[in-house]
């Protein structure tokens, strides 16, 4: 703690529990954020090997290792734990650390509740993880559940409702968390329209989870009624309607894709500035843009729908408004591309994770307008293409942007600098096996593979085996990811306080590693 | 040559192959066999083009800029940050590209909404796991049948080859006439299930406890093979669909001999 005496002059405020007290009492954002950061990695990880058990089912036809029953638990819980295991915790962690650094305030506005936010996720994941071991095994539904036969499972499917109760729970505190510090506790002279664009998606994205996560536990406690006491919100047989349920998830469920990716947005939107040396090209219309792209999120759930039998104004009303949400979306890619045009570029590691996202989140996007033309989605809901065009988005899109933002942020939590030669090979490598995991995957779909299935036509057999190749080297590429974070832990060359030529926000101004305690006398910015 | 060189031909080469492998119609949509899928396939394809179009223009600017303005070729970094026209225009761009796109797939959306005026009505059943088909109205009516499975467990399991048609064929296929107006009426036994024949562009879930309708006209005759597209539980990968369109003589001949087969069915049961 040398370096915060230095800062301080006197460590007054230092006083914590050390081992393993430290971290369960800990009200500091920045420790937080690292048990936020290492939690979701270690869920990726069993997000992960649930990937390898259904890549592998599916490597050649026939069934080999898991029965369909238990593929179906595998695929579901894979969806469930990197949703709201691995992605969702992984920005709040990246909040944590960033948002007081990057605004001048000296930690999240409400401290005891950020600890308790975090501590309730442990508690979800291992409800989650020990589902498979009770009887009747993991639920099998789907990471959307969908009732009547998310009704028929057993004990697991509880658990699974309980487990999404609490990570909800933990979202709407981080949210609340997030609004009140970043609209309270900006360093005098930072208006809302001086803060970096990480902050303002932070800030979007918060609203998003106040707003939707009420939803979703509004309707997994209509479905545990429905399992246990003999209510009857979504059993026809009683008078209720199944679709309802899917309306009410997807309500929540759109915006949701939305929170996972606004604030990669705004990681990328900090990167890509800092290695072009030069300012972000149209500040207010990205926040305009990342603006609109949250309220049109709100009204185009029923995309999710379009082979439920809606009316036809019901499907001609979404289409149009789904496909509205090109419009910003594109305005983002071209600001950034005329952020890169002219400046002066290097390319280090933050930076090509950063173009990668661009490049294939841009794929994502294109196959995102296919399936929001109805005709053509009735073709391709449930199928691999819906598979593929949705890891475009969540794997190139928000894990790409978390992994640019880790290598960009690093040195200023660690106060070392990664291995810059490993971090290459980590994103070659991610690249090439992402795509050859799941650019095959939108030549299935075409062609007719349905998703959830562990079994499949001989037609599909090759790309299948492509696919699993892909997907078991993209895994072991990640383990690579853990070893270049902890050699740059232990043994990094000692990081400069700015080791950005330009990046420009608050947080460079600090110590590398950051002290303990920042900005307890706020910055003044001009 | 230096090892970059040679670095981004094998990639050029790698990316030739894999994409042509994509060239197989095995991995497009399959052949349209009715007016409203062809109309989806041409869409399709119009999209794809649009897209293509619009990934050349922007990674073109994109990686220019990269090659380019770098540091290490010693390009200084300009200083502007906005410009009002320009982003005027790329978004007015997108909206016209939009409508372009949106203009036939409203019409399409039309037509497949249209059930109305069948030839032919059948109601389709969705259970665990398997379909169930009554004819109710036109040629055919009153003929009921179930459709499950055919593939035999053993090769499921590996211990015996796999057929051709492995996981895509039935007991009994649904049979309809070439060139007659089907319209399905769906709903479910016990949880939410899906028919789909990506032949003719049909998908609609079948939901327990409500009906939904969807239609699809065969252009030409021959078996056509879809599959359940809702998870559905433990099978729901085992639950195929298989289309026989048939010519209408023979049609006709299927109807007569599935009535006498039911009838003699009724009178032995009778009997006994």
């Amino acid at each position: 703690m040398a370096v915060v005496q230095d800062v301080h002059g006197h460590g007054h405020d230092d006083h914590h529990p050390t081992g393993i007290m430290r971290w369960v009492c800990t009200t500091n954002h920045k420790d937080i954020g690292t048990m936020y950061l290492w939690f979701s990695f270690a869920m990726f990880l069993v997000g992960g090997f649930l990937a390898m058990g259904i890549r592998a089912e599916l490597f050649m036809p026939g069934i080999q290792i898991l029965e369909p029953e238990l593929f179906n638990s595998f695929t579901t819980l894979h969806g469930l734990i990197m949703v709201f295991g691995a992605i969702m915790p992984a920005f709040v962690g990246l909040a944590n650390w960033q948002v007081p650094l990057m605004i001048g305030a000296p930690d999240m506005a409400f401290a005891r509740m950020n600890n308790w936010s975090f501590w309730i996720l442990p508690v979800a994941a291992s409800l989650l993880v020990s589902s498979f071991f009770v009887p009747g095994g993991a639920a099998a539904g789907g990471w959307t559940f969908y009732p009547p036969l998310s009704t028929q499972g057993g004990m697991g499917v509880d658990m699974m409702i309980f487990a999404v109760h609490l990570l909800g729970a933990s979202s709407i505190m981080g949210a609340i968390n997030i609004i009140t510090t970043i609209l309270n506790m900006r360093a005098p002279g930072m208006t809302l329209m001086k803060m970096p664009m990480f902050v303002w998606t932070w800030l979007i994205t918060a609203y998003l989870l106040v707003l939707v996560m009420p939803v979703l536990a509004g309707t997994v406690t209509m479905l545990l009624t429905d399992r246990n006491f003999g209510t009857s919100f979504f059993n026809a047989a009683g008078g209720g309607d199944p679709v309802l349920f899917q309306h009410i998830f997807w309500f929540f469920g759109h915006p949701e894709v939305y929170i996972m990716i606004l604030p990669a947005f705004g990681i990328v939107s900090e990167i890509i500035p800092t290695f072009s040396r030069k300012p972000l090209f149209g500040y207010s219309s990205m926040v305009y843009a990342t603006a609109s792209i949250a309220i049109l999120s709100c009204v185009v759930w029923a995309h999710h729908m379009f082979t439920v039998g809606m009316p036809t104004v019901g499907q001609l009303f979404f289409m149009y408004a789904t496909m509205l949400i090109a419009v910003p979306t594109g305005v983002k890619v071209f600001n950034w591309t005329a952020t890169m045009w002219r400046g002066s570029m290097t390319f280090e590691v933050p930076m090509l994770f950063s173009i990668g996202f661009i490049f294939l989140f841009v794929i994502g996007g294109f196959s995102g307008v296919v399936c929001a033309i109805v005709p053509i989605d009735i073709q391709v809901q449930e199928t691999y293409y819906v598979i593929a065009h949705f890891h475009y988005v969540l794997v190139s899109g928000a894990l790409f942007a978390i992994f640019g933002g880790v290598y960009y942020w690093l040195p200023k939590w660690s106060g070392r600098m990664y291995d810059e030669k490993l971090g290459k090979w980590h994103f070659w490598l991610s690249m090439f096996f992402f795509n050859l995991t799941f650019f095959v995957q939108h030549f299935l779909g075409l062609a007719g593979m349905p998703r959830r299935v562990p079994d499949y036509a001989l037609q599909f057999a090759d790309f299948n085996m492509i696919s699993s190749i892909g997907g078991f080297g993209f895994g072991l590429t990640q383990l690579f990811f853990l070893f270049i974070v902890i050699k740059c832990i232990r043994s990094g060359e000692k990081a400069a306080d700015k080791p950005w030529e330009g990046a420009t926000t608050l947080e460079w101004t600090l110590p590398s590693p950051a002290p303990y305690h920042s900005f307890e006398t706020p910055p003044v910015i001009k | 040559m230096n090892s970059k060189s040679v670095a981004i031909r094998v990639g050029v080469a790698f990316l030739a192959f894999y994409s042509s492998l994509a060239m197989s119609s095995k991995y497009n949509f399959p052949e349209p066999q009715s007016l409203i899928a062809q109309d989806v396939y041409d869409q399709h394809i119009f999209v794809l083009w649009i897209c293509l179009v619009i990934f050349i223009a922007v990674f073109g600017v994109m990686f220019y800029s990269i090659l380019k303005h770098r540091k290490s070729l010693g390009y200084k970094a300009a200083n502007f940050h906005h410009s009002t026209i320009v982003e005027f225009v790329w978004t007015a761009i997108p909206c016209a590209i939009l409508i372009v796109m949106a203009l036939p797939a409203t019409k399409t959306v039309l037509a497949m909404k249209d059930t109305s005026e069948p030839d032919i009505t059948i109601k389709v059943t969705g259970y665990q796991w398997m379909w169930g088909y009554d004819y109710l109205q036109g040629e055919g009516e009153g003929i009921s049948f179930y459709s499950k499975l055919s593939t035999p467990r053993a090769q499921i399991e590996n211990k015996e080859p796999k057929g051709e048609h492995y996981l895509l064929e039935v007991d009994n296929n649904l049979v309809v006439p070439v060139g007659k107006k089907v319209r399905v009426i769906l709903t479910a036994n016990d949880v939410i299930h899906a028919w789909w024949v990506p032949a003719f562009s049909v998908k609609q879930d079948a939901i327990p406890g409500f009906v939904r309708d969807a239609w699809f006209k065969a252009d030409r005759a021959g078996i056509f093979r879809g599959q359940c597209t809702e998870l559905c539980g433990k099978d729901h990968g085992f639950m195929p669909i298989v289309v026989e369109v048939m010519e209408p003589e023979q049609y006709a001949q299927w109807v007569s001999e599935k009535q006498k087969a039911s009838a003699s069915a009724m009178t032995t049961a009778a009997l006994n």
